[in-house]
Order: C-alpha cells, then sequence, then structure tokens
C-alpha cells in the first residue's frame, strides 16, 4: 500500500506540475500581443526588449564559444574515424547536419537554460519571498502579464536567433578543422556544407528551438512563482528551473526528432 | 449605521490539521480607523491576506462593500482592488526600479493619464509621506522607514477608499514608528479612508485605532473602541496590555535547566 500510495502521489504531483505549466504557458502566451509596441501596454516592450538583450545579446558570447568548441570537438572525433576509410570529406556533412539539426538548438538551449532560467527562477522567486507579487496582484496587475510575458516573448525571439549563431560557430570551426587536417580552404568547405544541408534541416531546427525556448521560459518561471518560504527557497528553485528545463529540453528533443525522423522516412 | 466597508463573516481558515483562524466576524465601517492587534502566530497576518483576496478562505466569507470577493467575478475583484491599496510589512517595493517608479506603477498600468500628470501626481504622492526628493533612489538606498513610506505613497496612488497596512511600525525606532501613526491619522483625515492597520504594537495602536479588534489563537476575542479595550478585564488582553510572558518561562522544568546551565559556568569558571 505505501508502495502504491507514493506511486500514485508522484504521478499526482507530475501531472500538477505539467498542468501548471500547460496554463501558465497558455496564459502567458495570451498576454503577448500586449507586450507589442503601439497596441501594447505602455513601457512593456522596453521591458521586452531589456529581457531580448539579458537572454540573448549577453548569451552570445558564451554560446559562440561553447559552439565553436564542440564543432571543433566533432569534427575531430569523427575525423579520426573517418581517416580510416578515407572519407574525411564526410566530417564536413557531420559537421553541417550535425549543428543545423541538433547540437545548434541543443547546445544554446543548455546554455539558456543555465544562464537565463535560473535567473528567471531566483527573480520571480526572490518577488515571491518579498511579497512584490503580492503586492501586483493587489494593485490589480497581472503577475503573469507584468513578470513572465515580457521574458516569454524575448524566449522565443532569441533563442531561435541564438541557435542559428550557434550554427554558424560550429559549422565555422569545423572548417578550421578541414583547414588544418586537409587544407581545403573555407570557401569549398562552405560550399559542400550547403550541398550537404537541407533547409528543412534548418527549419526542424529552428522549430525544435522555438519548443525548447518555451520549455525554458515556462518551467524557470513556474519554479519561481512556486517558491515558497524563505531565501533559501530561492536556491531552491533556481537549482530545480535548470534541472528541470534540460530534462524537459532533452525529452521534447527525443520526441520531436522521432517524428522529423518518421516524417523523412516517408 | 451604513453598510460595512469590509465584512468577514464566519472566516475559518487551516492548514492541514491546524486551524489558524475560527470562525472570526469583523465588521469594518467606512472612515473608521480599525486595528488588528494580536501577538506572533495569533492569525493577524493571515487574517489580512485573506481580506485582500491573496487567499481563499476553508470557509466563511469576506466581503468589500457588499461584494464577495472569494465569489466574484475576476473583472468585479480587479475593481474592488483598484479601490483598495495595501502597505506591505517589507515595503514590497520592486528592487529594480526607482522609488517614483515604484509609486506610479499603478498609474501607469492602469489608467491611460498622460506621462506628465503621471509625474505630477507621482511628485505629490511622494511629497504625501515625506519622500519629496527620494524620487530617483533604488529602494535599497532607502531606510527601513523610508521604504515604508514609499510602500505608502504606492498603496495610495490611486487614491483608495480602503487602505490596509500590514505591521507598519515593526521594526521601525520609536521616531521613525511614531511619524508612521501620524501618517495614518493624516491619510484618514485627509482623504476620509477606511483603514484597517494589523499591529502587535500597543502604543501605535493605541495611538491610531478607532476600534481595536484583538485576535488570540485564531479567535477574536474582543472587538471594541479603544477606551473600552484599555479598561478591559479580559486576562487575555490583561496578559498583552501589560506585557505578562507565557507561564512557559515560569515553568519548573525551564528553572531547573537555567540552573543546571549556571552550575555548568560555574564549574569552568
Amino acid at each position: 500500500m505505501k508502495f502504491l500510495e507514493a506511486v500514485g502521489g508522484g504521478v499526482i504531483r507530475g501531472l500538477a506540475y505539467v498542468g501548471g505549466l500547460t496554463i501558465q504557458g497558455w496564459s502567458g502566451l495570451r498576454a503577448t500581443p500586449r507586450l507589442l509596441p503601439g497596441v501594447g501596454k505602455r513601457g512593456r516592450w522596453q521591458a521586452t526588449l531589456r529581457q531580448m538583450a539579458a537572454i540573448g545579446v549577453d548569451a552570445l558570447p558564451m554560446v559562440g564559444i561553447m559552439s565553436a568548441c564542440a564543432g571543433f570537438i566533432l569534427a575531430m572525433q569523427t575525423g579520426t574515424e573517418l581517416r580510416k576509410f578515407g572519407a574525411m570529406q564526410y566530417v564536413m556533412d557531420v559537421v553541417g547536419v550535425g549543428f543545423t539539426r541538433e547540437l545548434g538548438p541543443l547546445l544554446t538551449a543548455f546554455v539558456v537554460s543555465g544562464r537565463s532560467g535560473s535567473a528567471f527562477s531566483a527573480e520571480i522567486g526572490t518577488m515571491v519571498v518579498t511579497n512584490e507579487i503580492d503586492a501586483l496582484r493587489t494593485m490589480a496587475i497581472d503577475p503573469v502579464e507584468f513578470v513572465l510575458a515580457p521574458k516569454y516573448l524575448a524566449a522565443i525571439i532569441t533563442i531561435p536567433c541564438l541557435s542559428i549563431m550557434s550554427n554558424a560557430f560550429g559549422i565555422l570551426a569545423g572548417a578550421g578543422f578541414m583547414y588544418i587536417t586537409t587544407k581545403i580552404r573555407l570557401g569549398m568547405y562552405l560550399r559542400y556544407v550547403f550541398n550537404s544541408i537541407e533547409l528543412r534541416d534548418v527549419f526542424f531546427g529552428l522549430l525544435k528551438s522555438l519548443v525548447f525556448a518555451i520549455i525554458i521560459v515556462n518551467v524557470g518561471c513556474l519554479e519561481g512563482f512556486r517558491t515558497r518560504g524563505g531565501p533559501d527557497a530561492v536556491g531552491r528553485s533556481a537549482t530545480s528551473a535548470v534541472v528541470w528545463s534540460t530534462f524537459f529540453v532533452i525529452l521534447a528533443d527525443v520526441f520531436f526528432t522521432a517524428i522529423f525522423y518518421l516524417m523523412r522516412m516517408e | 449605521m451604513a453598510d460595512p466597508m469590509i465584512s468577514v463573516q464566519g472566516l475559518t481558515v487551516t492548514y492541514g490539521s491546524r486551524r489558524v483562524l475560527d470562525g472570526v466576524n469583523l465588521d469594518i465601517q467606512p472612515g473608521e480607523v480599525m486595528v488588528l492587534l494580536g501577538g506572533s502566530g495569533s492569525g493577524k497576518t493571515t487574517m489580512l491576506r485573506h481580506i485582500i483576496g491573496l487567499e481563499r478562505p476553508t470557509s466563511g466569507t469576506v466581503k468589500i462593500r457588499g461584494v464577495d470577493i472569494n465569489r466574484c467575478s475576476p473583472k468585479d475583484l480587479k475593481a474592488i482592488r483598484r479601490t483598495m491599496g495595501v502597505a506591505f510589512q517589507d515595503g514590497a517595493l520592486f528592487n529594480e526600479l526607482t522609488i517614483a517608479e515604484n509609486v506610479d506603477l499603478p498609474l501607469r498600468e492602469l489608467t491611460t493619464l498622460a506621462d506628465p500628470v503621471i509625474d505630477i501626481m507621482t511628485y505629490m504622492n511622494l511629497a504625501a509621506v515625506g519622500l519629496g526628493e527620494a524620487g530617483k533612489q533604488m529602494p535599497q538606498e532607502l531606510s527601513g522607514g523610508m521604504k515604508k513610506r514609499a510602500a505608502v505613497a504606492r498603496a495610495t496612488a490611486l487614491d483608495p477608499e480602503l487602505l490596509l497596512f500590514d505591521e507598519p511600525s515593526a521594526g521601525l525606532d520609536p521616531i521613525v514608528a511614531a511619524g508612521m501613526d501620524d501618517l495614518i491619522l493624516f491619510l484618514k483625515q485627509a482623504f476620509h479612508m477606511t483603514i484597517l492597520v494589523v499591529t502587535h504594537e500597543l502604543a501605535s495602536a493605541f495611538k491610531v485605532a478607532d476600534r481595536i479588534a484583538m485576535l488570540y489563537q485564531g479567535s477574536l476575542i474582543a472587538v471594541d473602541s479603544k477606551d473600552a479595550f484599555r479598561a478591559s478585564t479580559n486576562p487575555r488582553i490583561r496578559q498583552f496590555l501589560d506585557r505578562v510572558a507565557d507561564p512557559i518561562a515560569a515553568s519548573t522544568a525551564v528553572q531547573d535547566h537555567m540552573q543546571e546551565l549556571a552550575g555548568m559556568t560555574g564549574a569552568k569558571g
């Protein structure tokens, strides 16, 4: 009985969490029109711009360096194997396809979840602990619209952009490797890479990136809103924001990649 | 008598098996200052949170101007909240905004006034609480008393009919605390606001109150004018007024333990 109770409780808590994510995701999405300049509420689009700078622009150096390193690593690892078969030119395929379909969006999601997902939950968690969220509610200001929506819109815009930058850095790092090992010049490398990747690879990659953005912003904010207690609770929510958003990003990745795989098979 | 501004009927709140509020009834009339007095853990903050609709009661109703805030539409709740201001204990100011931006937030969010009008109103609001020159500062640059004043300025930004204070004088030195009391009285006289003050500070309670309600372990044990309250013979009220410690500290077990500790230090020294 104890065992059943534990399993049932876990399932119910998990469902409640996902339900909370869905409700919050939907109400956040519904609030986004009120952020637009001109038609929305005043001051909102400036808040969105500030968030875009924090989520996107400030993360660019880290995304760039990590993607370049990952691109180089991928090229080296596949290069050692492919060299045995005299098939070094396929390194370019692997890096090009690997980044646009998978690594670019995924690496970006990891960086953003670590940098911004934790920041969202810490910021909102602090606002909960210091009664600022209560103050918003008693002032008849919707916390979802005021706090979450600017982050939501900013993440949806900037994370796919960051993924494109990640693709570019990864592929360029591959070019570096190919130049060092086989003296293939950049122009030729790029021609080869552009031949091997299809537009729909890029498109599906960006679609996944959009899903990752929605996951990161919603998990981060939900963990923040669920914060109860004192300052130590804020730290715990920041940790679980990163842990859970990474977890859900990977789950979503498997799901969408499987769908794309089946679509390509037909 | 006119209809009450706030009407709390049978408010009961339980967390798990613990009963925090037990069938509390309280009416607050328009234009009066009601002080909700009680010790730590008496449930007074919980009661405030239910009156402003931040939490839903286990049973009982909270009506503001006749509207049940837990059963009305979100639109009605929004309308009610526009006519009430809440000054939270530590101010609850937004840390990334300046004091002026904090105070003009309700005006910017909930009205369509032009920016210059908002700027003037914000300055007047801040000046009314004695912070006319602090508008450009950040909340963390202000002292505790100034933060509370700024929170009052924000709570009064939309000219509320109803103003609620959570522990307005907690953590302030006596002079600054007296200043908060004067501010509450000024708001009552100048704007005819109905005011509910939640506090455990006796001096402040007797200064600002028209009537005093006392909570003890989740029940209201008295609702009376302050003179009647001061003359009360209820043992719980007397204990609070005369600052008598609970018998825990006087029990023999504690006394024995204290003596043991004293003996230990004596042996070492």
